[in-house]
């Protein structure tokens, strides 16, 4: 008895000591995944950051713009001279040439996407399908500068020879240009939205002898209209947004106008255009790209509001 | 009599719907040539213009005032500086992010608000980061119009790309090599370390490619955050120079990059510097290109190969 206790007791130690060295181990393991799944977090936190400091910054610093301009005036003044000794800061005479260049983007980009999107889903054979969506994706990735670039060199010149009276700078060319550079953003997403269409819709429409085209526009499409209608808003989205096309190529005058045919600025263009010049930090003139950057803002968050709730209610489950 | 009437009647319904897919067809071909066709012009006419200027000296000569002299060393240092940054921020930020959002979150509301932020990021208009990093990183932190500033911006505005490429390419790993990893009894962190992350590095690279190819290209946001547009000297090396640069001194140099020196000489009225911002045009469309195709051959690839 003694003996056996002799025996056990070495083991039953030696025992304990690996449980306790595993347990131990187990603690220290289940440590390091937890401090490995907080920094994870804290990397996905960045993202909230983000927007909370692009509120924070555009919201503090406009804030500092309308105690000195009343909100009336910026809304619903109709010159924007904020660098004249005359100061006017009608945010309007900036919107209107967002709003033409947009316009003039849209109309080309909007039909041409879906009219792409849709002969790459329904009509296309699949080797010319494989060949167009990489080179649609290139033509979406040609840096912005480059298209002002060839807006302004290229594409007025030939504008002029049509219409001799077009101004060097102006809205239309920056627009059409802008409008074939978003053709790939509105035609991929309207395509992909075509193609989650399940098949048994189209089967069902072409055995009551419709064709690809009538399958197409009846069927197919209004069925992916929450998806089409997400790529309209990203192309309106990029519209807005566009800054390098029309800081070339539309001139910076502003301009209160809705007529292409004019040389115009836009609120992004007029962020670039202070941003070059050398107006002292906290200045009047420098606190109002926030006020204007805040505008951008809205507006998009506005698109982008709007498209949520189209997906809400266009939404088709299948 | 009436039936093959009938049918006749039906014939030509049929067939005038035809014709219009035939029209249909044309139409789809022409819309996506309206693409190509652009996109070639601009091409050629930006070769035509710019490779005559395309000779050594054009790559290792300072902007200048004098056209013929002028060069690009200072913008394309500039935009590797830049992009260095924005590479060594991004991409481990980015990749955890994905990870994270794949691998660990719980669902619950603080996750749909990470999910709903970058989705919403990334259709924020990129002058609107020039203006979040020239409030916060220029004035508030105090790292002034440098290269740090400009390649931390362009971090935050391709974040979302390489997220959402990250987490696409965890999402296409079957659930059973997890369940296999489990097994084992590996850690969430061992399964994602020795599975999930070298199955997945294939299309996560695809993303990381895309998003510097579009943050090469980015002018607005740089411009913004006031970068100077002629820049004549280079970043200090690090220990060069009288007294020694310190290691990171280059990160708050002055600098400028391929498409601010493009943007201005574009808006020069001298057309010598027009053949100059054609000439660096096309270095830029052909980098932006040759990323894009790299990108576009990885995935090609990536699809053919994998059998799980």
């Amino acid at each position: 008895m003694s003996a056996s206790t002799i025996v056990t007791l070495p083991l039953n130690q030696s025992l304990d000591l690996q449980v306790s060295d595993r347990l131990r181990k187990k603690a220290s393991r289940h440590m390091k995944e937890r401090v490995i799944e907080f920094l994870l977090f804290g990397a996905a936190l960045i993202s909230v950051f983000t927007t909370l400091a692009i509120v924070y910054v555009l919201v503090s610093e406009s804030w500092v713009f309308f105690q000195h301009v009343p909100l009336k005036d910026f809304l619903f003044d109709t010159q924007w001279t904020p660098l004249f000794d005359d100061a006017h800061y009608g945010i309007m005479v900036l919107l209107s040439g967002t709003l033409t260049s947009s316009a003039v983007a849209l109309m080309v980009a909007l039909p041409l996407g879906t009219i792409i999107a849709v002969y790459l889903s329904e009509f296309a054979p699949f080797k010319v399908r494989e060949i167009s969506k990489p080179f649609l994706e290139l033509l979406g990735g040609v840096p912005t500068i480059v298209y002002g670039y060839f807006a302004l060199v290229f594409l007025t010149p030939l504008l002029q020879k049509i219409y001799p009276d077009l101004p060097g700078f102006n809205l239309l060319s920056a627009g059409l240009v802008m409008g074939v550079m978003i053709i790939p953003y509105v035609a991929s997403l309207s395509e992909d939205a075509m193609r989650a269409v399940p098949m048994s819709l189209r089967e069902g429409s072409y055995a009551m002898g419709a064709t690809r085209l009538q399958t197409s526009l009846r069927v197919v499409v209004p069925a992916a209209t929450s998806g089409i209608a997400s790529a309209y808003i990203l192309g309106i989205s990029r519209a807005v947004g566009e800054t390098m096309i029309l800081a070339v190529a539309a001139g910076m005058q502003p301009n209160l106008t809705f007529n292409p045919a004019d040389s115009g600025a836009t609120i992004t263009s007029y962020i670039v255009q202070v941003a070059l010049g050398d107006l002292p930090h906290g200045s009047i003139g420098y606190q109002t790209i926030f006020a204007a950057g805040l505008t951008l803002m809205l507006m998009t968050l506005m698109f982008n509001l709007l498209g949520y709730w189209l997906r809400k209610r266009f939404r088709e489950v299948y | 009599m009436l039936e093959s009437q009938d049918l006749q009647a039906i014939r030509a319904l049929i067939a005038k719907a035809k014709r219009w897919d035939a029209f249909f067809g044309v139409l789809g071909i022409l819309s996506l040539m309206v693409g190509v066709l652009t996109f070639s012009a601009l091409f050629v006419d930006m070769a035509i213009q710019g490779i005559p200027r395309l000779d050594g000296n054009f790559f290792i000569n300072f902007p200048s005032r004098r056209a013929e002299n002028a060069g690009i060393l200072s913008a394309w240092v500039g935009t590797v500086l830049v992009m260095f940054v924005t590479a060594l921020a991004a991409v481990p930020l980015g990749v955890a992010a994905g990870v994270y959002l794949e691998e660990y979150a719980p669902k619950n509301w603080m996750t749909d608000i990470i999910e709903i932020n970058i989705t919403n990021l990334a259709g924020v208009p990129s002058i609107v980061y020039g203006l979040l990093a020239l409030g916060l990183f220029v004035y508030q932190f105090g790292f002034g119009q440098s290269i740090l500033s400009a390649g931390l911006t362009l971090a935050l505005l391709i974040l979302p790309v390489v997220i959402v490429a990250t987490r696409e390419s965890i999402r296409a790993i079957p659930q059973m090599i997890r369940e296999g990893s489990y097994a084992c009894g590996a850690t969430n962190w061992q399964t994602v370390r020795d599975h999930i992350l070298p199955y997945s590095s294939a299309g996560i690279l695809t993303g990381i490619i895309i998003g510097m190819a579009r943050a090469i290209g980015e002018t607005a946001p740089i411009i913004t955050i006031g970068a100077l547009t002629f820049i004549a000297f280079l970043p200090n090396a690090p220990f060069a120079g009288d007294p020694p640069a310190g290691l990171f001194d280059w990160l708050f140099s002055p600098f400028t990059v391929m498409p601010i020196q493009m943007f201005n000489w574009t808006s020069r009225p001298e057309a010598a510097f027009q053949v100059n911002a054609a000439a660096a045009g096309f270095v830029l469309v052909l980098m932006t290109l040759l990323m894009n195709g790299a990108a576009i051959w990885l995935r090609y690839h990536l699809r053919k190969n994998i059998k799980w």
